[in-house]
């Protein structure tokens, strides 16, 4: 069978599997189908690395009657990071979403809506439909809120309907652009679209595709729900939603700009997506700031980190190192954000609570989970060698290269905030005070610290990821009009 | 497979950074093995490399990570100067914590991060591109934050904090002027001279003016060195890494590589670039002096003995002349020796005799002889009494001031020397002349601690003393400096 069709059945397969039998089975049976996917994910990588990208028609039918799914180097290098993240959340989630631990509603219900999520993830990630995008979306959605209402408390479940509330607005927003797109071309394949007669309403269905994927990726000033959201889900949970999820609509956006309807791409509404990523690093970066709950601190990280993304996207049609560099961005969040949530989920576990004063001197205890979010705020806030190093290091000399060195301060001063706001539960973790804890074992803060070396080799071994990425990259002569 | 010489050089102290990290804490044998037999290793390679480099070999290692992007390692004359102090200073320093801490808690995180702070300046020394010494220069900021912060209490996460606020916008800045310059003119590699294509005079300017201000926080600078006093909160062993092995020099180091190597010295006249330079070292030379005369704590009034001290280095190599970079470049060897005495003596009194004001000083001398013996010694040397090494530096930099047209040198090293006994000698007096507090205990029964600090001060009046022997550093500097000027 081939491995995309893996990819999204057997993540589904467990999921239902997880719901139907008991609760040992069930993890059993969920933990199988993780270790497939993982599996299946390092596949299609190495296919595509081999120079052999995979590529289905569903069904038979070529687009635009059928469906196409296919994997690039983009895809391939979403799908390694998101099944290293879920590797490590799932692990991590074993000890601490059993139902000793976490109550039985949680423990029923973390697994199917972890691996639906997972699924819902490798779906956006080899779709090239946009309808089928819409999909996965849709399911990410779907999954995502669950994940935050698992916990039940009633602020869990104000976050979850707010986050809702948003995921639906986008999703309308999204379906209405994409119904201007077929009504226009007859056709939602990206390749199709991307060599399609232009019409009068696709500068309309882009905006509309882009204001619903903002919003579902929390781009400010749609930002609102995310750090409530994030900072309420159990800490495995927050791991998946910070890391991932936003990455979802995030490629979906990237494929639209540079792949589908790079025509469209004025060099007004860029730099207005731009600037919207630069307030997100300030505003994200401030709020982060003025929190004293860690895990709002992160949450609020992730706002900042999501602006980043966005502020490069002036730098897209103009030089060729801006797309690398910003999914250098992505993926080096993905792996510390998820390292960070899973080292405050111990710490939380340990010292009963996430607010600054409760977790000093717990570094003493933990000095594993304390490394591995220290090894992540140096991923976070750019600096070598991490792979956010490399990032930023890229677009700045994009924005160079492209003579708008502009665009290359949101990225230079977001890494001093970064800096600042990671600082403070550092040390505090430092403090040489703080009573004594019952710490988990060295296995288990081993998993966090694994997904944040991941980040800094990212920097350190960069090559290869760069090798994998070139393949279907977006040639920038398409992307200027 | 043979691994090449520069990347086995880094592997000298980055393997024990990485095994030490894993031992547990009870492993001192172990531990105290590995980071002396990484010293010991990188020393005797230093050694053998010295013949073959002064006779004009260089080694080169290089490492694409990304497209564009290169790591490059390359053992050339200046390398060879920065990385043999370096390595010279570490051995000393290693046997010096070890008996410094004995067994405090934390030693695997502390020794870790020291080994790993000794890769990072191995790495900063044979930096052969600007972009591979600011990936170097940034992992000795990191790594160095825990050494500083290293005892966990309120004042040292204070000096932690302090130094990260310097270091971060710093280090941005230095970033900026990387990714600016390299836009414009492709990767710089130190060994070919940069081509500024058509980047106008005036961002020149501003390119250099931020990656001085990027390397003046690490070699601090006035107004950016305010870091450095704080950080003595720190122990013993991590003011000798601050001050003499690893930080302040790197900062020193990156100068001379921006001066020298990615300027160069025509660029530097034709953009009126070295008065400025020039002008910024002597007011930090006369700052700092003044700062150190009102302090009351040894270590402090050490600290600001640093801010000045390291800007002779800086000062002679904005001079752009022959005298004056000798002078600068031999300071960078001599100013290391001198202050590492003088901070293994602090951390003596302190540890032995509990003294860490100036007032505890009185009539310490004969009752701890080789310790105050030995800080007389670097006293003396930083105030440039002959034959101490301060008193070569000052010789070339004053001449170098006069070959530069700059006679004003002369007035900045006198007022500079005056201040220096200022501060310096009524510690002397101290030491000698006055009479003991009856309740002040002091002993040096302490052979690891004393040991190394005999053997820094030895060197500091070695290399001043015998100066004109041809493998002193003043005659690796004059060797520098010829192949700059000499075609």
């Amino acid at each position: 069978m081939n491995a995309l069709v893996v990819l999204l059945t057997l993540p589904l397969g467990g999921a239902l599997a997880a719901v139907a039998f008991p609760a040992g089975v069930a993890r059993g049976a969920a933990l199988a189908a993780a270790a497939g996917t993982v599996a299946a994910a390092l596949a299609v990588a190495s296919e595509v690395a081999a120079g052999a990208p995979p590529r289905i028609a569903l069904g038979g039918w070529p687009p635009p009657l059928g469906i196409a799914l296919a994997a690039d180097g983009l895809s391939a290098a979403l799908l390694v990071t998101t099944a290293a993240v879920m590797a490590a959340v799932l692990l991590a989630a074993r000890h601490t979403m059993a139902a000793g631990l976490a109550g039985p509603r949680i423990a029923f219900g973390f697994w199917p809506l972890a691996l639906m999520l997972w699924a819902a993830l490798n779906a956006v990630f080899v779709s090239r439909d946009l309808f089928n995008l819409y999909v996965g979306i849709e399911l990410l959605s779907l999954a995502a809120v669950g994940l935050v209402a698992i916990g039940g408390k009633p602020e869990a479940l104000a976050a979850a309907m707010r986050y809702m509330l948003f995921a639906l607005a986008g999703s309308l927003l999204y379906l209405a652009g994409v119904a201007l797109i077929y009504a226009a071309h007859g056709a939602l394949d990206i390749d199709l679209l991307a060599s399609r007669r232009p019409s009068g309403t696709d500068a309309l269905a882009l905006a509309l595709m882009t204001a619903g994927l903002t919003a579902k990726t929390a781009l400010f000033p749609f930002h609102v729900w995310l750090p409530p959201a994030h900072a309420g889900a159990p800490a495995p949970a927050s791991a998946m939603l910070s890391a991932l999820v936003p990455k979802a609509s995030f490629v979906i956006l990237l494929r639209l700009w540079t792949e589908a309807l790079p025509d469209e791409a004025s060099p007004a509404a860029l730099t207005l997506i731009g600037a919207l990523g630069v307030a997100a690093v300030v505003w994200g970066s401030l709020g982060a700031l003025a929190q004293s709950r860690v895990k709002l601190i992160v949450a609020y990280s992730t706002v900042a980190q999501i602006g980043y993304l966005f502020a490069v996207f002036p730098l897209l049609p103009l030089a060729q190192a801006a797309w690398s560099g910003v999914i250098f961005l992505a993926l080096s969040h993905a792996l510390a954000k998820a390292a960070m949530f899973l080292a405050v989920g111990q710490w939380m576990a340990a010292a009963g609570g996430d607010r600054l004063e409760e977790l000093r001197g717990l570094a003493q205890a933990m000095p594993m989970s304390a490394f591995a979010f220290a090894l992540a705020a140096v991923t976070l806030a750019g600096l070598p060698p991490s792979g956010g190093f490399l990032g930023k290091y890229m677009v700045m000399t994009a924005a160079f290269t492209a003579g708008q060195w502009v665009w290359a301060l949101p990225m230079a001063l977001g890494g001093l905030l970064a800096a600042a706001y990671l600082y403070r539960p550092l040390a505090a973790l430092f403090a040489r005070e703080g009573a004594s804890v019952a710490a988990p074992s060295r296995a288990r803060q081993a998993v966090p610290l694994a997904l944040a070396g991941g980040g800094i080799a990212l920097g350190l071994a960069s090559a290869e990821p760069l090798a994998l990425l070139a393949n279907g990259q977006p040639p920038i002569q398409a992307v200027v009009r | 497979m043979t691994v090449p010489l520069p990347v086995l050089l880094l592997l000298t102290s980055l393997v024990p950074a990485a095994v030490t990290f894993f031992l547990p804490q009870e492993a001192h044998r172990l531990r105290n093995a590995l980071s002396l037999g990484g010293a010991l290793l990188k020393v005797a390679l230093i050694v053998a490399m010295l013949f073959a480099v002064a006779g004009g070999a260089s080694y080169e290692a290089g490492l694409t990570p990304a497209p564009g992007l290169m790591l490059l390692l390359r053992i050339d004359a200046l390398a060879l100067l920065f990385v043999s102090l370096s390595a010279i200073l570490w051995l000393l320093t290693t046997i010096y914590a070890i008996a410094y801490f004995g067994t405090k808690p934390q030693l695997s995180r502390f020794f870790g991060f020291f080994s790993l702070c000794v890769a990072a300046t191995t790495g900063i020394a044979l930096s052969g591109s600007l972009f591979t010494f600011f990936i170097f220069f940034e992992l000795l900021t990191l790594s160095t934050w825990p050494l500083v912060a290293h005892k966990q209490d309120a004042p040292s996460l204070a000096a932690g904090r302090r130094y990260l606020l310097y270091a971060m916008p710093c280090s941005a800045a230095l970033l900026w002027a990387i990714v600016w310059l390299e836009s414009a003119t492709g990767p710089v590699i130190f060994a070919a001279p940069t081509d500024f294509g058509t980047l106008a005079p005036n961002a020149q300017r501003a390119i250099f003016a931020l990656l001085i201000v990027g390397m003046g926080m690490k070699a601090a600078i006035v107004p950016l060195h305010g870091w450095l006093p704080a950080a003595m909160a720190a122990p013993a062993p991590v003011s000798a890494l601050l001050h003499a092995v690893a930080v302040v020099k790197a900062g020193a180091f990156g100068v001379i590589r921006v001066v020298h190597d990615v300027f160069g010295m025509d660029r530097m006249s034709e953009l009126g670039l070295g008065l400025p330079l020039a002008a910024l070292a002597s007011v930090t030379i006369l700052w700092g002096s003044v700062r150190a005369l009102g302090q009351r704590e040894i270590k402090k009034r050490l600290a600001y003995s640093t801010v000045s001290q390291v800007s002779y280095i800086v000062l002679g190599i904005s001079l752009i002349g022959p005298f004056a970079v000798i002078g600068g470049l031999a300071h960078l060897i001599h100013q290391g020796l001198m202050k590492i005495t003088l901070f293994f003596c602090a951390g003596i009194y302190d540890e032995r005799a509990g003294v860490k004001r100036i007032e505890g000083l009185d009539g310490l001398g004969p009752r701890m002889p080789w310790t105050s013996t030995c800080f007389s010694l670097g006293a003396l040397g930083m105030i440039g009494l002959p034959p101490m090494a301060g008193f070569v530096s000052k010789i070339y930099l004053g001449l170098g001031g006069l070959q530069s047209g700059a006679p004003w040198v002369l007035a900045v090293l006198a007022a500079s020397t005056l201040l220096n006994a200022a501060y310096f000698l009524p510690l002397l007096y101290r030491l000698w002349f006055r009479e003991p507090a009856p309740e002040v205990q002091g002993d040096e029964r302490a052979p690891a601690l004393v040991a190394p600090t005999v053997v820094a001060a030895l060197g500091a009046l070695g290399v001043g003393a015998l100066a004109a022997a041809p493998v002193s550093p003043l005659a690796w500097a004059t060797l520098l400096a010829e192949r700059a000027w000499l075609p």
